[in-house]
This record gives C-alpha cells, structure tokens and sequence, in this order.
C-alpha cells in the first residue's frame, strides 16, 4: 500500500475491495481528434468508469454577438454563416426571420419555396456528416464518413450554383433571398433528391443493423424525456427522448403549413444514442418529402421583395426561431432606433444541448463518453459563438 | 516524380546521364533524393480548429482525395506529424495549444496557415479575442487564403509547400541544423497574450509615419 504522500496531491483516495485506488484526471481536448472541434472534457475516471466530467469551452470563441452589434443589421447576415458552419442557410434563415419580424418586410412566394429548399437541403449535409462522424466516432475510420462526404458534394454544388459559395453562403436578404437561382437549378436539384434515397437505403442497410453499433450505441447514454424537457433541449435529441416537438410544426413559420411530412420521435422509453442515430436517420426521408413538394409546387416570381438595405427600425425586441438541423435556432435582437442593434443575442441549440452532457455520461465508460458527445452533434463555431 | 527531378543539379554532361539510366542507374545528390521522398509524403496533423477543418477533411475525401499527393495519412498526435495545417480562428485561450502541438513536432516540420482567420484574424480581427495570425507565434510556410478555401486550394498549397520541400538544403535549413525548434508558448494573462508575439518568427511592422524627420526640417 503506497502512502498518501506519494500520490499526486489533488488525487483523491478511494476505498473499494479494501484496495486503496485513486481517480484518474483525463483532460481530453482541446486537440483531441474525437470532440469536434476544439473541445475540452475534463474527466475523472475510476478504472475506465466515468465519475465526474466537466467541459470547457470557449476556445472558439470569436466575439460573434458584440462584433454584430457593432455594424449594420445585414452587416452581420455573412458572421451568422460562420456561427454553425455545416449549416449556412439555416442560420441566415433564422436571422433574417427575426430582421424581417422587426421591420415588417413581405417575403415573395418564390423566396419562400427557395429557403424550404435550401433548409432542407441543409438538413441532409448535416445529419449525413453527422452520422459519418458519429460512426467514425465508434472507431469505423473511413467509410461511412467517405460515403457522407460523397453526397455531401452535390448538395454543396447545388449551393455553390445557387449562392457562389460552398459552405459560407450568405444567400439571404431580408425580404427573399441575394438572387434567383440559376437556370436549370430545379432541375439539378430534382436530380440530387430524387438519388438521394437511393444512398439512404444503401446507408441504412450498412449501418442500422450493424451489430457492432447495435452493442456500442444502445443503452448508452440515456436521456430522460423529463430532464430533456426541464433542460431545454431541442432539436432531434428531444426528439430521441419522445417529445414530439418540431418547430417547423409548432410555429409553421414561412410555408411549413404547406408540406405534408411527419416527424420522427420515440416513444420516450430510452433515449440513447442508437435512438438518436435513428431519429437523424428518419428525418433525412421526411426531409427528402419536403423537397419533392416544395421543387414541384414553386411557381415564377420575383426573390426579393422592397427592402431597404439600411435602416432604423423603432425601438422593439424580437425573437425569430427556426428549426435548425440540431435544434431550435433562435436570434433575438433589440433595436434602440440607430442603425444598429442594441442587443444581439443568438438561441444557440448546440450550446444547450451540450449542457447534458454530463448527466449523460456519468457512470458510462470514457470511451462512451466520445460517442455520446458525438451523438449531441455540436459544432464549436455555434457553442462559443 | 521522374526520375529528371531525381537528376537534377547533377554536374553531368546529357550523354553520360543518358547512358547511364539506359542501363537503369540514377545518379542523384542526396538532397534530391531526400526531399523527392519527404516531399511526396507528407502527414498532416488532424487538427480543426473552426470551419476551415469541414474544408480540410473534405480535401481528404473521395472527391478531391489528398492522397494522390502522398499526404493521405492524418495523424492524431503531433509526433508522428510533419505538417501542421492551422485550419482555421486562432483565439487566445487556443493560441498557447497550438504553439505547444507545433513543439511536440518533430522536425522537419512545416506549417500551413489556412484561412484568412489563420493568416491575419480574417474577419474575427476587431474583436478581441482573436489572434492576428499565427506567424506571431509559429514560422509558417504557406498561406492559404479563403474564407474558407476551396478542398482545391488546400491542394494546391500543398504543391507549394511541395515545392518548397524540394529546394530545401539539407546542410543549411534549419530544419536540420538548429535541432528540434521549440518556441516559447505564450501565456493567457486574461488582458491578452504574454509574450504578444515572438520576435524570433515576426515582427511588427515599421510604422511609415515614424520617418526621421530630417528632410522635413532640410
């Protein structure tokens, strides 16, 4: 038996079997290949089980809201695209849907068909690399994220056609989008989604039968569906712990009243990361819904209805929110009269998400520990904004 | 890589070098030699920072496939890599991190500095948390500018950072000569970073409005 002295002094001892053991202190991050961007845990392990973990962030953190309230309303459209870099367009959406709140601007019909599609389009990026990474993750290094990144392309072409840019895309104004797409979008659009199931099934039959992520994801990492509420989780993971809570269908902001799709939850039982994997998996098909009705029924029109590209609204505060790929996105913004907002505040779902975490992973292994983080799908540029 | 490339800066005449690799000799310096095979495999770092990483994978993927240029394998831990692609916003609370990784580097070692965040603080520059470039900190070897840059462009700077491989001299690079660089690893002093740069690697700019003012006065 080693004295005490000989031990590290913030090294607590622990009694079990009569042997005295210590914990062990992993800081895992922030350059660790496994925690999505520069990330940090600091775990305290007995043997592999985890019986402490704290994150910490703001190793990204790059002044998002003060540099926003320092310019012009659109002046801070293109910082949004750099907020949750994998999905550009859903964070112009929900800026632009708090701004046009303000100001009060029309969006024309076709601008409205166009931000479904590229929102959902967008949705498919996400939840495809997701999973690649997810998968890569439980050790699987290669495949599915090469298959992810595949079809990622051509959705990023489709962008690139449309807005110039493949990841930052900076294509909404307020009241419509920067430009109409180019000619034969639709077409090459249809052509994208109408092969994209065919991947899914090919996907679907590689990975959700998989015996080997069928041990490593199933009861691992539960979430309870009453701390999920109480916590303010959105976005697929409340979905895996049975809330069925979309805000495409509770708030059927811009033209969601429109489609028919449904939404993917569970029956609330587990809420572990298999079911979170699934519910991902699920909403691709309904995603791909959307986008089959919404490239048939957009007509001809105009894209950017009368707005001014500078302007003081009156004194208010707003909050618009969208149904991100990983939750609910929300901008709120107080406007004192000057050009300028005076408050800037982003709703951030990765962030909140994240706050779980701990919960998730006590009493797990550490090498758990990577996959259900993986499973919240966080990206750093929208945690420490 | 032809064996033209292997040849080169050899002092001799076009008709013994023919001869020669009729019968299937090369005769090359060993700087050639060397660098032809380090340049042609070179291991980046799996090192994200922010958006530009999404773009630095997606260089390793099937479509643009960074392996074609010998530099497929990415490596988790600093000291099995040579490359260092600074992918992305530098803050201060990470600037000290990167420095350390880059010590842990064994040498050669080169750096690409990839994106406007990397290069100068990109469009995060008036804010105050993020560095003005990592060459305050770090020597870097290519820049790569782009918001984020195209897979392409990652692929081109590693053509450049290819060609600059070859010209290294294995006597005289420091690479080789200095042993294994460390520099000092900046400190978070919750105003801003201490040292604010190493002035071994950069300094600030002169001021052009601080000329001696004698032809002023003359």
């Amino acid at each position: 038996m080693s004295s005490a002295t000989a031990i590290a002094p913030n090294y607590e001892l622990i009694q079990q079997d009569g042997l005295e053991t210590s914990l062990l202190e992993v800081s895992m991050g922030p350059h660790h290949p496994s925690t999505h961007g520069v990330f940090r845990m600091d775990v305290k392990l007995d043997g592999e089980t985890v019986v402490d973990l704290q994150p910490v962030f703001g190793y990204l953190h790059r002044n998002h809201e003060k540099l926003a309230e320092n310019m012009s309303y659109l002046g801070s459209m293109p910082f949004t695209d750099r907020l949750d870099y994998f999905n550009s367009m859903t964070n112009n959406w929900a800026y632009a849907l708090a701004a046009e709140k303000l100001v009060e601007i029309e969006v024309p019909e076709r601008a409205d068909y166009l931000r479904v599609i590229m929102a959902e389009l967008t949705r498919l990026v996400n939840h495809v690399s997701l999973v690649g990474f997810f998968i890569n993750d439980l050790g699987a290094l290669g495949t599915p994220l090469l298959y992810a990144f595949r079809e990622r392309e051509k959705i990023l072409d489709l962008f690139e056609q449309a807005s110039g840019a493949r990841m930052m895309c900076n294509y909404f104004r307020f009241g419509g989008l920067r430009n109409d797409v180019p000619e034969g979008w639709l077409d090459r659009a249809r052509d994208v989604v109408d092969h994209f199931p065919v991947f899914l099934d090919e996907y679907e039959q590689l990975l959700c039968e998989n015996e080997i992520i069928l041990s490593r994801t199933q009861g691992v990492g539960c979430l309870s569906r009453d701390l999920a509420i109480s916590a303010g989780i959105t976005g697929p993971m409340l979905r895996a712990s049975g809330v069925n809570y979309d805000i495409r269908k509770v708030d059927k902001y811009s033209i969601y009243d429109r489609f028919q799709f449904r939404v993917p939850y569970t029956d609330g039982n587990v809420g572990d990361c298999y079911d979170r994997f699934m519910v991902r998996m699920l909403e691709m098909r309904e995603s791909i819904r959307i986008l089959k009705q919404a490239l048939d029924g957009i007509g001809d029109g105009p894209v950017l209805g009368n707005a001014p590209k500078v302007f003081k609204p009156k004194p208010a505060e707003v909050y618009g929110r969208v149904e991100a790929p990983k939750g609910e996105l929300g901008f709120y913004l107080i406007a004192d009269g000057t050009p300028k907002p005076y408050r800037y505040r982003v709703r951030p779902p990765s962030l909140i998400n994240l706050t779980v975490l701990r919960d998730m992973c006590l009493g797990q292994k550490v090498a758990d520990a990577v996959i259900i983080l993986g499973s919240i799908d966080i990206v750093l540029g929208e945690v420490d904004r | 890589m032809t064996t033209e490339n292997l040849n080169a800066g050899m002092d001799l005449d076009d008709n013994t070098r023919s001869e020669l690799e009729r019968a299937g000799v090369i005769v090359s310096q060993v700087d050639s030699l060397y660098n032809w095979a380090r340049g042609g495999s070179v291991w980046p770092l799996t090192f994200g920072l922010a958006c530009c990483a999404i773009e630095m994978i997606a260089s390793a993927t099937s479509r643009f496939d960074i392996s074609r240029f010998g530099s497929e394998v990415f490596r988790p831990t600093p000291r099995q890599a040579d490359l260092m692609i600074v992918s992305g916003t530098v803050t201060k609370k990470m600037a000290p991190q990167v420095v350390r990784i880059y010590n842990q580097m064994p040498e050669p070692k080169w750096v690409i500095a990839m994106g406007a965040c990397a290069i100068s603080g990109g469009p995060f520059k008036q804010g105050y948390n993020v560095l003005k470039g990592i060459d305050r900190y770090i020597p870097v070897d290519v820049y790569l500018p782009g918001c984020p840059p195209r897979p392409e462009a990652v692929l081109q700077s590693l053509n450049y950072l290819q060609e600059k491989i070859r010209t290294q001299d294995i006597k005289s690079d420091p690479a080789f000569t200095k042993g294994r660089r460390q520099y000092p690893v900046p400190e978070f002093t919750g105003k801003d970073l201490e040292p604010p740069y190493n002035p071994e690697v950069w300094q600030p700019p002169a001021n052009p409005n601080d000329k001696p003012l004698e032809k002023a006065t003359a």
